[in-house]
């Protein structure tokens, strides 16, 4: 039996606690803070609205992670198919409630908390990736017949988040699959031919865009196109990077964001708040931050003696890297704007608990690598 | 086991190629941070500068004018507009709508507005309407939470107290020409008037003062958030000019309804006691921009108001002249006091006849009389013996044939003919016919009003060679004019001719004497052609032109000035179409003259 695989899990929840990466939790609070205090800039010196809760929500969701962490770690193996199911399930009546309510349907309101099932999703694929291709061997994965199924499992969420629409999330989704399948040995050349026929396809998948999709689009392509509507955004956002310059402005007194020329600045333009007011030395700071929690998932991956263990870090450090990369490319014009915000900056609760929860699954698979005890047979 | 083994060895292999490619993401984005951080920051922190930096300018008040006794002549009043800040408005024809049922526009304004409103530049107000009353601002006030982007200035409109009396003189200011507005970005502020005529044009950039701003900044919905810098503006300086409103006045009402110029100096220093063109225009409608109707009436009257004839307007001089070639003879020795020419009432010259208006002709009588009687054949001999260019040289040395520079737009030159010109002009030779035609000021000879009175200061004066002027002269100023090389002698013989046109019984002025406390007036008329009197017309004896259309009528001219003991004060008066020098100009130049006396201006 799989199951069977992470059989003996002898260590002490001490013991466990212990062999955290304390070095890592320190970036991610590290991270959390620097955002805490861009919110606190963006409501030009307050705690409120945003900071507070911010920080609040950091601490709690905290807790969240190291919960996750300390879990006995064949749970998420056990329960990873159940997960995607339910998580699938919610996406379709978050769909299905989505024709009953106007325009974009992204949420299940709990009355105390709100669910966004994308979000969960983007744990759930990874989960149900890692173990689907963790029992399955290099000629299956490497087959036609091998890779079929869990593409349509793939897909399916996929078409349920870009119908919400929400074509960030959506497009993270789909990278992040595609990456866990390049991890895993597909073949080079099935890429490419993915590729191929993708692009083929464009001009139809153009046509089934919203409006203002096609417009981010368009605006990304051309931000002159419409200066002061679609492309002013992307326009702002140049001018307050370039105008922070080498050292930036000072903290608080980033001209762009105080003024309100720069828009969601809170949430999705925040790094670009960041580097008005703390120039090109912050940004590349902020940057070199992200590459070290990236670098430690990789050694984490890398250490881990479970194939299931290194798959789900792989996947879940994918998606991290994409929320990073997609954010600030998109802010300085190298992407359209899809609405990928910037992890732990940004402010927003859902990104917030899922990420976190992802780093509480990546601490929980790291400890299994460092335990004498780990060492499975399959 | 070993299928295992080779799925991770697989999977480490793959974990290195997505490493690589996420440093090569990260790669992209410090290429990109650095390009836009470093290479284009500068440009960059220009438009943030722009984005956030809002100028605004603070118009100086206007410098005001006075005249010669300290009376305002232009100034400034308060005037309240109504500006539209679009970017504070969220629906600029809704609120536009709403503020039409406060305060309705007229047609022109509403043209006017949908322009502005077409061409408007961020944060750059457009002005909806002015010269609000008080009750119009109190309504508008009322209204003001409906009227989101509305806002109230309150501004200066220059204002002339004497309206159409100074129209010549000072001009008018008006908004900036749309193609002039590239030239100084003070021109695009809402409200901002230059001098676009008179003295306003030209002492614009003393008027105008110092402009003053202020640097805001502002945040993207146009809300001031504080003030970056403010440059203090001053007020353009006030000036005063040498007119005397009361003696304006007078010689404006001399004229009546007639259509013509006219033009008091000081002897002794050239001020400019007054200068009037009639018909005027009020000067004050240009101020908030002239309505078209208005314009077009100004421009399609065909007398001409918008036209200063005293210094634009050019005339034959007719016998006005006489006393230029008079002097011009007797500084040649070509005549004395005592010549005497035969007047028969006609002469041949070439196979050309030429006439004296009184055909039954003078008899014999010297200067001083043909003056008096304003014989055409004594100055027909007399040119003819002078020689044109001795005539040309004397009425250049009088202030003729040239642009005197008072400062007044538009000035012209007049002519006075010579040899040369005509050989380069029509390249004939000049004829014994031209120089008989110029001996009479007709002919080729063009004066203005302003250049007949400055010939006859600088003669009465004893030979000075005064400037007219707008700026009141000091006693050291008036010490460095030069004295011209005409002999006094000879300039009383001329001013004697002067005496008899007024005094003498028989004179051509004798119906505009007076004698003001012993000052009596000197003077010449003149009555010139605009049409050619046909010989048929001569024949039949119809000379007169009160009958004809008032366009084809004689002008009417004369040259006049008093005391003539002591002379201070001289003027030039033409009447456009007024058919008798003496009849008509001679009276007017009279009151004008009789009330410079009364006035004892000083």
């Amino acid at each position: 039996m799989h199951e069977l695989e992470f059989a003996k899990q002898k260590l002490t929840w001490r013991d466990k606690f212990f062999r955290l990466s304390f070095s890592y939790i320190f970036l991610i609070v590290l991270l959390a803070v620097i955002g805490t205090t861009t919110l606190y800039s963006a409501a030009n010196g307050s705690w409120s609205p945003w900071a507070f809760r911010h920080i609040s929500r950091f601490g709690l969701s905290l807790l969240l992670m190291l919960g996750l962490a300390m879990i006995d770690v064949k749970n998420y193996y056990k329960f990873s198919y159940v997960f995607y199911a339910v998580t699938l399930l919610l996406l379709v009546a978050v769909e299905v409630g989505g024709h009953v309510g106007m325009g974009a349907q992204r949420w299940i309101d709990l009355g105390f908390f709100k669910i966004q099932p994308s979000e969960l999703m983007k744990i759930g694929l990874v989960l149900f990736l890692a173990r689907y291709f963790s029992s399955t061997s290099l000629q299956v994965i490497q087959s036609f017949r091998g890779i079929i199924i869990p593409a349509i499992l793939v897909l399916i969420p996929v078409a349920l988040i870009i119908l919400e629409p929400d074509l960030g999330t959506a497009t993270m989704l789909l990278l992040t699959a595609t990456i866990i399948l390049f991890a895993i040995g597909v073949q080079w050349w099935k890429f490419a031919v993915v590729a191929v026929a993708g692009g083929a396809l464009l001009p139809l998948i153009w046509n089934f865009l919203h409006e203002y999709q096609k417009n981010r689009v368009l605006t990304f392509l051309d931000p002159e196109r419409d200066p002061l509507g679609a492309g002013y955004h992307i326009i702002q956002s140049k001018i307050a990077f370039g105008s922070g310059g080498l050292w930036g402005k000072g903290f608080l007194h980033g001209t762009q964001t105080h003024l309100n020329f720069l828009p969601e600045k809170h949430t999705d333009f925040i790094f670009t708040m960041f580097s008005e007011e703390f120039g090109l030395i912050g940004g590349l700071s902020l940057l070199l931050l992200n590459i070290l929690v990236i670098a430690f998932g990789y050694v984490f991956a890398y250490r881990a003696k479970n194939y299931f263990a290194k798959l789900v870090i792989i996947g879940l450090n994918t998606n991290y890297f994409l929320y990073v990369f997609i954010n600030i490319a998109m802010v300085m014009g190298l992407l359209p704007v899809v609405g990928v915000p910037l992890p732990l900056i940004s402010y927003g609760g859902t990104v917030m608990f899922s990420l976190m929860a992802s780093f509480g699954i990546i601490l929980c698979m790291s400890v299994l690598s460092t335990s004498d005890d780990e060492d499975f047979d399959d | 086991m070993s299928k295992n083994t080779d799925k991770i060895k697989v999977l480490s292999r793959r974990t290195l190629w997505i490493i690589l490619f996420n440093l090569a993401a990260f790669l992209l984005i410090v290429a990109r941070l650095c390009y836009l951080q470093i290479y284009q920051a500068d440009k960059y922190r220009t438009l943030s500068d722009e984005n956030r930096i809002s100028t605004r300018f603070l118009v100086a008040p206007r410098g005001v004018i006075y005249d010669r006794n300290g009376e305002l002549i232009a100034k400034n009043d308060q005037n309240f507009q109504v500006l539209l800040i679009a970017e504070q408005t969220p629906d600029i024809q809704k609120t536009l709508e709403i503020f039409e049922r406060i305060v309705p526009f007229n047609d022109e304004e509403k043209v006017k507005i949908e322009q502005n409103i077409r061409k408007r530049k961020r944060f750059v107000p457009i002005k909806l309407k002015d010269n609000l009353t008080w009750e119009e601002v109190a309504k508008i006030l009322l209204h003001a939470p409906e009227l989101p982007g509305i806002e109230i200035d309150e501004g200066l409109n220059r204002y002339y107290p004497y309206a159409n009396l100074y129209a010549h003189v000072l001009g008018y200011v008006g908004p900036v020409a749309e193609g002039d507005k590239q030239e100084n970005p003070l021109y695009m502020v809402p409200g901002f008037k230059i001098g676009k005529s008179g003295l306003e044009k030209t002492l614009d950039h003393i008027l105008q003062g110092k402009v003053g701003s202020i640097k805001l900044e502002v945040n993207a919905f146009g809300r001031v958030m504080k003030e970056i810098e403010r440059e203090a503006g001053s007020e353009g300086q006030s000036v005063s000019i040498t007119i005397d409103s009361r003696l304006q006045q007078a010689a404006f009402e001399a004229f009546g309804n007639e259509s013509g110029a006219a033009v008091v100096l000081d002897v002794h220093s050239g001020e400019i006691l007054a200068l009037v063109s009639t018909p005027s225009y009020d000067p004050n409608l240009f101020a908030g921009g002239i309505s078209y109707k208005h314009w077009n009436a100004l421009l399609n009257n065909e007398r001409t108001p918008l036209i200063n004839k005293a210094v634009s307007g050019q005339y034959s001089p007719g016998s006005t002249f006489k006393i230029v070639v008079a002097l011009a003879a007797l500084e040649a020795g070509v005549i004395n006091l005592n010549t005497e020419f035969n007047c028969t009432g006609g002469m041949d010259i070439g196979n050309i006849r030429f006439h004296c208006w009184k055909h039954s002709g003078h008899g014999y009588l010297n200067v001083v009389e043909a003056l008096k009687h304003s014989c055409d054949i004594f100055f027909y001999e007399t040119a003819l013996r002078v020689g044109i260019d001795k005539i040309h040289d004397m009425a250049l040395q009088l202030g003729m044939g040239q642009i005197l520079n008072v400062g007044l737009d538009n000035e012209k030159s007049g002519l006075i003919p010579s040899k040369e010109w005509k050989k380069e002009k029509y390249g004939t030779l000049w004829s014994r016919g031209d120089s008989a035609n110029s001996g009479i000021g007709q002919g080729y000879v063009l004066v203005t009003p302003l250049q007949l009175v400055t010939m006859l200061a600088r003669v009465v004066n004893g030979g000075y060679a005064v400037q007219p002027t707008f700026v009141k002269q000091s006693k050291e100023n008036l010490k460095k004019i030069k004295r011209l090389k005409i002999s006094v002698r000879n300039i009383e013989i001329v001013k004697q001719g002067m005496f008899e046109v007024v005094n003498g019984a028989g004179g051509t002025a004798g119906r505009a004497r007076f004698n003001v406390n012993g000052a009596k007036m000197g003077g010449k008329t003149g009555t010139t052609q605009v049409r050619r009197i046909s010989m048929k017309e001569r024949r039949r004896g119809i000379t007169r032109d009160e009958n004809l259309p008032w366009n084809l009528r004689n002008h009417a001219l004369f040259i006049g000035f008093t005391p003539v003991d002591n002379p201070r004060y001289a003027v030039a008066v033409i009447v456009e179409h007024g058919s008798s020098g003496s009849g008509v100009a001679a009276p007017i130049a009279g009151k004008i003259l009789q009330e410079a006396l009364k006035l004892d201006i000083r």
